[in-house]
Formats: structure tokens, sequence, C-alpha cells
């Protein structure tokens, strides 16, 4: 049943929504990497006045194993408001969980208990095969004519092409594919869209035997993982244009568009490049009629021993920063960069997005420097900062320390482990410092690997607005 | 036509011209977007046109239905109908979908058709049609001949309607573009379409008690 008035989580802009109240909850991914326990939906305090802040306070299984848990997403969200299909009384209430590795889309109850979710629905593998043709679901964004779920692979063991299902928003039956026209494309990873604009974009990794026993040395030298990303046509479901970002520039993967309506840019990050291991960070903008890309940011490969490495980066004799994660502040004047291979979170003003102004970092972990949360300086951090969540007041950073299971053993042979840290905003520098009370890590997690992380009532990555 | 029922037809008017989802938030919208008030304006029109069509379907073939059979089968029908399509919108979570926000006047206009026919905006008025004594009363009342003059009854009537909704949606479009605001969306945006389902449902028990 419906609301009387709209859920108080739904905004109609992004700079109302940056006046929301602090989120109480954080809801985070956890896996186990062996494939022989349930994965589960960890739930964390992060209202700094309870006496569980920082803890993890609820845990939900889910009913199979192996699904490696990843990104997730919500039922609904400020996309709601949109006024050619809106339907602001419903709930932002569902959590829409995919296992990349299983197919399987699980939808989690987060209103009886939000410290407990409960399962509601399983989106078997099949129904999403048959339907939409697709395997391997990823990106969850709350649409507002229904969820849209990108997915990498190809149902009945095909490879691809990956693209986007399309789920009801009251029943979560798989609709079908989204695509009327996909065009030359054929890698999937991320998609997000200038909703007003009529506009979607996806970006590309791999396909499924490309990804899933690891990255392939071979694959990455031979330039053969996505490098380029895609424009559709929003309303005719139809491929516009493919922009290459050029074969050197390995897997593009997060895309964060400006929350601004009436903006028509974006930001992408490239994971490598395979003529000097450095990352990237792109903007992608207008340019007349067609879209183009400007690359605004390199982040150069950090020199180290070959014995301090892991056998994949023993021939380089240096850290790849791996950009994994980009995440933009809901005022589209932050952008914050994981850079997983080197263990540093940076912190771009993006006021200007063609000058991106570096004001902010963070090391936690990393490849070679292992270092540790400062409140904790006895306990060197494998992993580093990978999925990067942002409150919606952009007072509050989170990472978590996982990518996918197979690459953390190659880039972390000797356990990547498992921690979730909480960076506070400087106010009058900008800068980000390691919240001393908020760092679960280890046995808090029962064994599981965590991945991505939602805020309850919404985050930077989560609703989309149709006024600016 | 007597002047209540013009009073209450311009009534639902306003009602219609009300709801955010009926129009004039998706020209607050354009409004926004494009940063000058004349992208509201203009979005106004081909919604109105839309709104006018999907009424005056219905308005027209009521009118003319009631000209040549007798209005208890057409009131008893109608009652059924509003009871029907109301417990139906009063139980679905079902929404209306549409993706596409760039849209062209002739693209606005059948947004705003489909839009308004999907909350039955046409059928809210049949209660108000259907209390009038018959259009065209004459020496031709009860048959075919008389269809055309109750046709006419009927799309007078649902421009009427229609004034009333435009003239609304302008007033409260300018003045959220203006003043208020979209923020008094998450306070104002009262869920109209779960009462108007259950209008509908007590518009065609009332019909079908005036029929019986």
């Amino acid at each position: 049943m419906t609301r009387w008035t709209p859920d108080p989580t739904f905004y109609p802009s992004p700079a109302l929504a940056a006046t929301a109240p602090p989120e109480k909850l954080a809801y985070v991914a956890a896996f186990d990497r062996a494939g022989q326990r349930p994965d589960a939906i960890a739930v964390l305090d992060t209202d700094p006045d309870s006496g569980s802040y920082g803890r993890v306070v609820g845990w939900t299984e889910l009913p199979n194993t192996g699904d490696e848990l990843h990104h997730f997403g919500w039922n609904a969200c400020s996309s709601a408001l949109c006024p050619t299909a809106p339907h602001p009384h419903v709930e932002r209430r569902y959590l829409i969980v995919p296992g990349l590795r299983s197919s399987r889309i699980h939808v989690l109850d987060t209103k009886p208990d939000p410290r407990r979710p409960s399962l509601v629905k399983v989106i078997e593998a099949e129904e999403l095969g048959e339907r939409a043709g697709y395997s391997r679901p990823h990106t969850v964004h709350c649409g507002p004519d229904g969820i849209y779920v990108s997915a990498l692979g190809g149902a009945d063991g095909q490879e691809g092409p990956g693209g986007i299902a399309v789920l009801d928003h009251t029943t979560f039956e798989v609709r079908g594919a989204w695509e009327a026209d996909r065009g030359p494309q054929f890698l999937a990873y991320d998609f997000w869209w200038h909703y007003t604009q009529d506009v979607l974009v996806t970006s590309e990794w791999g396909t499924p035997s490309m990804i899933e026993d690891g990255i392939v040395g071979e694959l990455l030298l031979g330039r053969r993982y996505g490098h380029a990303i895609h424009f559709w046509d929003l309303a005719k479901r139809r491929h516009v244009q493919r922009v290459d970002l050029g074969d050197q520039y390995q897997m593009p993967l997060e895309l964060r568009p400006a929350h601004d309506p009436t903006k028509s840019y974006g930001f992408v990050g490239v994971v490598i490049s395979v003529e000097d291991l450095s990352a990237s960070i792109w903007l992608w903008h207008r340019d007349g009629d067609a879209w183009a890309v400007t690359r605004v940011i390199d982040i150069p490969a950090e020199p180290a021993d070959p014995a301090d490495l892991p056998d994949l980066l023993k021939p380089f004799g240096a850290v790849p920063p791996l950009v994994t994660d980009i995440d933009l502040s809901v005022d589209d004047r932050f952008l914050h960069v994981s850079c997983w291979g080197t263990g540093e979170l940076i912190r771009y003003d993006v006021s200007d997005p063609f000058h991106p102004v570096r004001v902010g970092s963070v090391r936690l972990g990393g490849i070679v420097n292992r270092t540790p949360h400062p409140a904790f300086p006895d306990e060197p951090l494998a992993g580093g900062p990978q999925m990067v969540e942002i409150s919606r007041d952009g007072r509050r950073v989170y990472v978590s320390n996982s990518l996918y299971g197979t690459w953390d053993d190659q880039f972390y042979p000797d356990g990547v482990g498992a921690w979730v840290a909480k960076l506070d905003v400087d106010p009058e520098h900008g800068g980000l410092v390691p919240d001393p009370r908020f760092f679960p890590r280890g046995e808090e997690f029962r064994g599981l690997r965590v991945h991505q992380t939602r805020l309850q009532g919404g985050d930077a990555s989560s609703d989309s607005y149709c006024f600016p | 036509m007597t002047g209540a029922t013009w009073a209450a037809l311009a009534g639902l008017g306003a009602f219609h011209g009300l709801n955010p989802a009926m129009g004039w938030l998706f020209a607050v919208a354009r409004g926004l977007q494009e940063r000058r008030r004349a992208a509201l304006m203009a979005a106004l029109p081909p919604i109105a046109a839309g709104h006018l069509a999907s009424v005056a379907v219905v308005a027209a073939l009521v009118s003319a239905t009631r000209s040549v059979t007798a209005s208890t089968v057409v009131a008893v029908t109608g009652g059924v109908l509003l009871v029907g399509f109301g417990l139906w919108r009063l139980l679905s979570d079902r929404h209306f979908r549409w993706a596409g926000m760039r849209l062209s006047a002739a693209q606005l206009t059948a947004w705003s058709f489909l839009m308004s026919a999907a909350h039955g905006a046409g059928l809210m008025l049949l209660p108000v049609l259907l209390a009038e004594p018959a259009a065209a009363a004459g020496p031709h009342s009860g048959h075919l001949a008389a269809a055309p003059a109750g046709a006419l009854t009927g799309l007078l009537a649902a421009a009427v309607h229609t004034v009333a909704m435009l003239a609304v949606a302008l007033v409260v479009a300018l003045l959220v573009y203006e003043v208020l605001g979209v923020g008094v969306l998450r306070r104002a945006w009262f869920n109209v379409d779960r009462l108007w389902a259950g209008v509908l449902v007590a518009a065609g028990v009332v019909t079908l008690i005036g029929a019986a």
C-alpha cells in the first residue's frame, strides 16, 4: 500500500538532498570467498551517539552459497518524483542485491527491522536469463519506470553481450532486456544517466571468462578488456555513440554523472594504462551534437621493490594505483578516487570539472605500503580503499577494502582481510580525516570480505534528481 | 446544463489541475531544466490539449449515448465502470510508466492524454454528466439523430473542465517555479491518486443509487 505523503528520503533536487539528516545505519555487502558459507548483508551503526557506533549491529544471511555479493541498490529513490511517471508515495524500502557470480538477485525488506533486513524474494539466474538474456547482474539504479540492473554476461553460458535488465517496480519480476538496439556494444559493466536529457551511459569491463578466474595478463597486455564508453537514447533505448578512450586505457568502470540535471558531464575512472600502469579519470561532456571525453586526472604508478610485489606485478617493479571506484558528492563539487593498489583515497575539487584540484588524501593499506589506520597503528592493512560512498550532506566518506574475490587473491595473495573505514571531511581545509571510533574489521565480518556500502535513506551514488 | 453542473465540471477541472502528476510539475521541470519561464509556459498548452482529448472522448461518448439510449442503462454501466476502475486504482500499486523527458509538443500532448486516461480523468465526469437530464430532449430524443447534439454537449463539458484545469495548473506551476520552489513537493504532494480512486468508487456508487 502506498503512502499519503512522499517518502521523506526522496528529494526533488541534489541541493535539497544535501540537507538530508545524517544516516543512522549503513548496509554492506559481505561475501565468502570460499563460497562455502552464505554471503550476507552486514548492518553497521553509523550514529555517533549510539553505544554500538562503528560496530556491526545486524547480519542477514542469504539462503544460498557462492553468490559473491558485490554492488546493490534501492527499489526506489528520488527519481520517483520525476514528473513524467511520478510515484512518490512508494517507499524506499527494499534492497536489490545481485550475486555477481551466481546471477541470483535478492530482494531484502529493510522496513520491519532496519537492522535486520529480511529476504522477501529471490530472482533465480534462470529467470534473468530467460526473460532478459543476461547473467552476472551488477549495478542497480532506481529508474522512474522500473529498476534497472546492468549485467556482465549473456544467458545460457554465453559470454555476452552484457547489458541492462529492467525489473518491475512492484513485483520485482524481470521485465526483459532494456536495449532496443545495442549497436556495437558487447562488453558491459556500469551504467547511469542524465535522466532529464534522455541520455544513458554505459561502461565496459569484461565478459565472465575474462574476469571470474582473475585478471588475465595476456588479455590485459593484449588490450582486450573494455576501453570505451557508450551513450544511449534513454527514451528510445537505442545506442547513439561509442567513445573510445584508446585501447591502452583498460577498464573504464564506475560512471558518475553530475547530479545536477541541467549539467551534461560526468566522470569515469580507468583502472590501468598498459603503457605505464597509471590510472586516469576522464570527463565526458558534450561536443556540439556529439559526446566527447577528456582525460582530466592522471595518477602515476609508484616504483617498488619487486620482492614486495605479488607475482603478477613483479616484472613491472611498480605498484599501479588501480582506480577501481570513484564517487562524486551530491553537490557535484568533490570527486573521491579509490586507488586500491597503492592504498590511497584522493579527494579532488571538481567545481571546474575540466580542471580538478587535489585537496585531500588518506592512505590506508596498499599492496606495498600496508598503511595502518591511524587509530590502530599496530595493524598493517591489506587491501585498500575500494568501494567509496559519500553521505548526502558530503561530510562523511565510507570506504571498504575488497575488490572482487579472485582479483583480491592476485593483488593481495597473503589475504585481503576485511575492513570498513569512515573518513570525516575537514570542514576547514576540505581534507579527509579517518574517524578513530569507526573501524569495523576482521572478525566483526565473520570471515567474509566486504564490498559496496549503501547508506540508509540514500547516498551520493543511489539517487537521481529531475529538478536542479 | 445547469449552473451547478458547470460549476461541478470546473471544480473537477481544478482538482485535476492541482495534481502534480497531471502536468504542471512537468511544465515546472521544463522551465527549471531550460532555466526560463517560457519553457514552462510553452509546455502547458500541449498538456491541456492532451487532457482535453482524454476527457472529451469519455464525455462525448456518454452524452451521445444518453441521447439515444435509456438513461438507466447508461447510468448503470457508468456506475459499474466507475466502481470497477476506482477499485482497481485503489488496490493496484502499479504506476504510470514512461521513459523520456525531452518531448516535442505532439509527444507532450500524447503523454498528457495517456496520463489522464490512466488516471481515469474522463470517468470522473460521469456522475456529473449523468446527473443531468438527457441532452437534446426534443422531437428527436431517443433517436440516433440526437447523438451529434448529445456529443456536442459532452465536448462543451470537457472544454469547460479543461479550461479550469489549465487555469489552476498555470497558477500552481508559476507559484512553484517563482516562489515556493520544488521543495514544497516533499510536504505538499498529497497522495491524490489514492483519494481520487476512493472518489471514483463513491461516484460510481452514487450513480448506481441514482439509477435504481
